[in-house]
């Protein structure tokens, strides 16, 4: 029995492209984040009933009205987008920012507490010493415990670190229950009755730190990726771990080397928030891991490059969470709903730049003639 | 005592594994969907926007009905969405999921807020409370098997129908390839794209009735954007790794995790911050599965092979 | 008679590109109830060809007949349509599966284990076949993996099945066992293309013998009426006089002496076996054999990336087994391995060429950084020296053709002035001048005292370029030879296993070693704790 079998040759065939010149990447890009906000200004309109220009204009007017906040935010997330960029190029999928800056920002919370309670004569500056180094350890035992896993057993990291922030964040929640007497399951200020111990000094006012630390922070990863022995040593692993062995690089010790640096940055994240943004923990300090993944992941993993996508995230929401207040919608809801379509809008657009579309017309006069 | 421990863990459960199962068939699809706490909330926003369409317009069986179908068509459309962003568009799946609950925690804060009217929803929670009218009854027995709403027992309906399923039939057998090895199923004419669609689909299609089941069922209509349906639906994620991908293990796991996180609430006895240390476990156990399974190299614990890799053809 | 043909190609032109011609005009018929074998050397065109009938690739030029009728075959799900299945040298299963569920996948005929089990045991009966279709892939071994493969053909009902080299991974044993399930498929009806480079399995098991060389169709014989050595004329063709200069250069102490070298492959089994042979400075030794005979293998092993079983690798006296690569590297050992995809190993593909340029150096100096500046220098030197063409240094060498991707890897190696040069296929895709361009250099080492293993495909090039060949057959040497003693058809008969030097005398150990043979068996002995680092 003779199946009867007709030749189709598909549409289209996609095919990998490496080298779409930047601008017309960056074309695309722009070309979607306008088409983004073409959906977003037309769902707010629905919403709102208002002009979209004008929705847009508030949005840019009410970004920049707290300045301050503003850069101090842009900071932190840039921070926490630093502490993941090494990993993720080596090809190691750490979602576990979250639960490295909660455990950091925990130990230094807990050293704030607890020491001047028991050594009342500690000076600031060894106390904020401490919680600094404490915060790092934390941080780091947090990140490298999913390494090691990775390093030797191939255990799944994305699914490992995942869990680690909902470890850190159960944690956190009895920490703050056993410390808080009140049960109320908010920690408040810590020592702000207590002469401030454990407060980092305020460099003019207490936004310009973190700046200081993310612009030096973005600095050495910038060159620590681009130029030393180990972010080569890095690229090289997540490029082919194949080459990385061949010409003799230990892969496991890169891998765990690699997440204690991540764990590092999360530790002074952790220890900042501690000592000089929040001076309290709660289950926002580590809010903006996820978010710090999708901001890497759109800078490429280029330090330099994601600050400018850490301020255009940070624009956004603050941007959005002052039209619904204005518009009278409810604050984060309608900053969350417009991040995300204008995610879906960049990340959908990356197919056309990784990707070459050609369109199989001349290809059917040749199939024609096979058959004759 | 012991029995309304289990008969919440039950109900407290069935949340999870709602989502534990439509990240399951994702994930044997070979696809990572961390958008899962932000499909859930979806259900449960398509879910109230049918009881606040419908409310009292309707009677109550076909209330249920309605917003099932639009709590499954609200879910069932983000998967629609995360499947054409990861298969078609082969974007990177981590950060399309987590995208996706990013949104989707907006969408039902943001659009529960205008449908929301306490009132109406904890007057018609009843109808998904008690299936068979039993709730009452004081027999332990009937208590524990016989006293839940209908959602309940679609939920371990659903998870034995996923089991025969996964093990039992073709397709099941189709997906679970291409979990593993989507070459192989491509070589052997198996429509890769197609199976992935669906199954993504309908993976999130199900996991919606988690967040539907919590505002009507287990918190009686009482909260919705207060809700932390997100953060159940890391704990489903979770319970996908501790239950090794297998749907009835996955059932009887999601009693254990229910179990574990309401059990703050009923020990009294204990102090606040001692029944807090109760969540940690359902996060370490699961950690420990994982562990253990990449430790003993046990094929039959791991992770689908080709689990969170996009899949190109010409790759090959 | 003519209702008895199977399957017909005729003028079958396949390219790639528009200057690669993998297969011109080539015209083959198969008979039912025959075994033909597909003979030729590597690069002759037989997996294109093959691919072409099983649906993976489609045909330029030329028509496909079966059953006398011309047939479409788009892809591999036509194929089995036709009745065709092809058992790939790489197997395609599902590791968690069982044997009997891979091999119900994709066949939507309704799901019931019972009936698919009882039909498996009918087929395996029926030829002979050992297999339990509830054992699972990965607790399988190799040949049984083959098996699961071949019934998986069968179970579709294929009448032409198509065996990509399976005789590659399989003990003798095994393959004895494989040539009585073949004979018994054959007498049931079915037409059946075995690829084999081995003659003496060529000679056993096929009624056929079709050859190809270079992509063209050289003829077809009957298996009775021909003998080794007419098949291997056939297959290498008559010698080409290269003009390559061989420098004759004084000869050294050995630098390097691998005695009893054994090396397992990736799957476990013994891909490299009692090995013995040592390079001296000044001196090309090539390595000749069918690609996939354990060359892979054993430069990985020599290299230090891969652990060896048992046996000895000796850099000017010391050993180096178990030794960490960087310190192999530091001692002046290059290798440079050319896989088919080329950009598989030694090169970082989306780095750029000066990033590869120092692949191998960024940790040299005190400072924690890389010195880039002196890599781009030896960059710019390279593309200048070897003509390589790329838009700057800093462009991604994926982007780059792959002669000169080629060009910067083999570059590189040179660069660092090593003392043995390791090279595996070179010159694998290149054109003639850059291939040249190759040769000179490695003249240019040798003249400079270094000691090269030169792993090749072309013997012409190999007879000309090398001072000695060791030819080995499935990862056994069959001797080594003088290139100025020696001809093509005898290496040809070594690579294919019909001529066995190494049975009349001893090859491999040199007589100026650096260590006298206590000292090697003392060495053999101490092998175990090296390996165990």
């Amino acid at each position: 029995m003779q199946t009867k079998i007709a030749r189709r040759e598909p549409l289209f065939h996609i095919s990998k492209n490496d080298a779409m010149p930047f601008g017309k990447a960056l074309a695309i890009r722009i070309c979607a984040i306008l088409a983004a906000l073409l959906v977003v200004g037309i769902l707010s309109m629905i919403l709102i009933k208002e002009n979209p220009l004008l929705i847009y204009m508030s949005m840019f007017e009410g970004a920049f009205i707290d300045v301050w906040t503003l850069f101090q935010n842009t900071a932190l997330l840039l921070i926490f987008g630093l502490a993941v960029i090494p990993a993720f190029q080596m090809k190691f999928w750490n979602l576990g920012a979250n639960g490295q800056v909660l455990a950091g920002c925990l130990a230094a919370i807990a050293c704030m507490k607890f020491l001047p309670e028991k050594y009342p004569e500690i000076s600031n500056t060894v106390l904020i010493l401490i919680m600094a180094i404490a915060s790092i350890l934390a941080s780091c035992i947090w990140s490298v415990v999913p390494a090691i896993f990775k390093a030797y057993f191939n255990t799944n990291e994305t699914l490992f670190t995942l869990m680690m922030n909902y470890i850190a964040l159960a944690l956190v929640d009895y920490c703050v229950f056993t410390w808080d007497k009140t049960g109320s399951g908010n920690l408040g200020i810590v020592n702000l009755l207590n002469g401030r111990k454990g407060w980092i000094p305020d460099i003019s006012n207490k936004y310009i730190l973190s700046i200081i630390v993310a612009v030096v922070l973005t600095a050495f990863m910038f060159i620590y990726m681009k130029y030393t022995k180990h972010g080569f040593e890095v690229s090289l692993v997540g490029e082919s771990v194949n080459t990385a062995k061949y010409v003799g690089i230990d892969v496991k010790k890169v891998i765990i080397r690699t997440l204690l640096l991540g764990g590092l940055i999360c530790g002074i994240l952790g220890f900042l928030y501690a000592g000089s943004v929040s001076h309290t923990i709660n289950k926002e300090v580590g809010g903006l891991g996820f978010t710090a993944i999708l901001v890497a992941w759109l800078a490429n993993f280029d330090s330099l490059v994601m600050l400018l996508t850490s301020f255009f995230v940070v624009f956004l929401d603050a941007g959005s969470k002052y039209v619904s207040t204005q518009f009278q919608l409810n604050s984060n809801d309608y900053a969350n709903i417009v991040v995300g379509i204008i995610f879906f809008f960049v990340i959908g657009c990356e197919f056309f730049i990784r990707f070459k579309i050609q369109f199989n017309n001349k290809k059917t006069s040749n199939n024609e003639r096979v058959g004759e | 005592m012991f029995t309304s421990i289990l008969v919440n863990a039950i109900r407290m459960g069935t949340i999870f594994l709602f989502g534990c199962i439509g990240e399951i068939f994702t994930e044997k699809a070979g696809h990572l969907n961390l958008g899962i706490p932000g499909i859930m909330c979806i259900g449960a926003t398509g879910g109230a926007f049918a009881i606040s369409i419908f409310g009292t317009n309707v009677n109550s069986a076909l209330l249920v009905f309605l917003s099932i179908l639009f709590s499954m068509l609200f879910s069932g459309a983000a998967g629609m969405l995360y499947s054409f962003l990861t298969v078609s568009l082969q974007a990177n799946q981590n950060v399309t999921g987590l995208t996706l609950t990013t949104f989707g925690v907006g969408f039902m804060k943001f659009f529960s807020k205008r449908i929301y009217d306490q009132k109406l929803f904890v007057s018609l929670s009843p109808a998904f409370q008690n299936l068979f009218g039993l709730k009452d009854s004081t027999n332990p027995l009937v208590q524990i098997f016989l006293s839940h709403g209908i959602l309940v027992y679609i939920a371990i309906i659903i998870a034995i129908i996923s089991s025969l399923f996964l093990n039992k039939s073709r397709s099941g057998l189709y997906l679970r390839s291409i979990g593993e090895s989507p070459a192989t199923a491509d070589a052997v004419g198996i429509n890769v794209s197609l199976y992935k669609y669906v199954y993504i689909t309908l993976g999130s299609a199900i996991a919606g009735l988690g967040g539907l089941y919590y505002i009507m069922d287990r918190s009686s209509g009482t909260q919705i954007a207060e809700a932390a349906i997100d953060s159940f639906g890391w704990m489903a994620v979770a319970l996908v790794i501790a239950s090794m991908w297998k749907p009835l293990l996955a059932a009887v796991g999601s009693i254990i995790f229910g179990g574990l996180s309401i059990l703050d609430a009923m020990l009294k006895t204990m102090s606040l911050s001692e029944q807090k240390i109760f969540a940690i476990f359902p996060y370490l156990l699961t950690v420990i599965v994982l562990v253990l399974s990449s430790v003993v190299k046990s094929k039959n614990t791991q992770p689908p092979a080709h689990l969170g890799l996009p899949y190109f053809r010409e790759d090959r | 008679m003519e209702n008895n043909i199977a399957l017909e190609l005729r003028n079958i032109t396949k390219r790639f590109g528009t200057k690669v011609v993998a297969n011109k005009n080539v015209s083959l018929t198969l008979y039912k109830n025959e075994i033909l074998s597909l003979l030729g050397e590597n690069g002759s065109g037989k997996t294109t060809l093959m691919n072409m009938i099983s649906g993976i690739y489609f045909p330029d030029e030329g028509e496909i007949l079966i059953d006398g009728k011309p047939a479409v075959i788009a892809s591999p799900k036509d194929a089995y349509n036709y009745k065709i299945g092809m058992i790939h040298q790489h197997f395609k299963l599902v590791d968690t599966f069982t044997a009997a569920e891979n091999i119900i996948l994709g066949n939507n005929e309704p799901y019931n284990l019972k009936v698919v089990n009882s039909r498996v045991k009918d087929i395996a009966s029926k030829y002979g076949f050992d297999i339990d279709p509830k054992k699972k892939i990965h607790e399988m071994s190799v040949s049984e993996k083959q098996t699961v493969e071949i019934i998986k053909v069968l179970y579709r009902g294929a009448d032409i099945l198509i065996l990509d080299e399976p005789t590659a991974v399989l003990t003798p044993q095994e393959i004895d066992k494989l040539f009585t399930i073949l004979r018994r498929m054959r007498d049931d009806g079915k037409a059946i293309i075995i690829i084999t480079h081995k003659l003496n399995e060529v000679l056993a098991i096929s009624d056929r013998v079709s050859v190809l060389r270079k992509g063209e169709y050289i003829g077809t014989v009957n298996t009775s009426e021909t003998s080794e050595k007419a098949l291997t004329e056939m297959m290498v063709g008559k010698k080409v006089d290269l003009k390559i200069e061989r420098a004759i250069v004084e000869k050294k102490k050995p630098l390097l002496e691998i005695r009893d070298l054994t090396v397992n492959s990736d799957v476990g089994n013994v891909a490299i076996k009692n090995v013995n042979f040592y390079i001296r400075g000044g001196e090309i030794l090539g390595v000749a054999g069918i690609s996939g005979c354990g060359q892979k293998e054993l430069c990985e092993a020599i290299a230090g990336l891969r652990p060896i079983s048992s046996g000895a690798i000796m850099h000017e006296g010391e050993s180096i087994v178990g030794m960490p690569t960087r310190e192999i590297i530091k001692r002046g050992i290059s290798m440079s391995f050319i896989p088919e995809d080329r950009l598989g190993m030694g090169l970082a593909p989306s780095f750029s060429t000066t990033d590869n340029m120092m692949l191998k150096t960024y940790g040299d100096g005190r400072t924690p950084f890389v010195d880039r500046k002196s890599a781009r220098e030896r960059a710019k030197q390279l593309i200048k020296k070897l003509g390589i063409v790329t838009p700057s240094t800093e462009t991604p060498v994926r982007r780059l053709s792959g002669g000169n991707v080629q060009k910067i890897l083999v570059g590189r190696e040179i660069e660092s002035s090593p003392n043995v040069i390791i090279t595996a296929y070179p010159v694998r895709g290149l054109d003639i001048n850059s291939s040249y361009q190759i040769y000179d250099i490695l003249n240019e080492q040798k003249q400079k005292g270094v000691g090269i293993l030169f792993v090749g495909e072309d013997l012409d090039v190999m007879l000309a370029l090398c001072d000695k060949i060791m030819v080995i057959c499935h990862g056994e040497v069959m001797g080594v030879v003088h290139t100025d003693k020696t001809t093509k058809e005898e290496i040809g008969l070594m690579m294919t296993g019909s001529l066995d030097k190494s049975e009349i005398k001893e090859f491999g150990k040199a007589k100026d070693s650096h260590l006298t043979d206590e000292q090697w068996n003392d060495a053999d002995k101490g092998m175990g704790d090296n390996n165990a680092n």
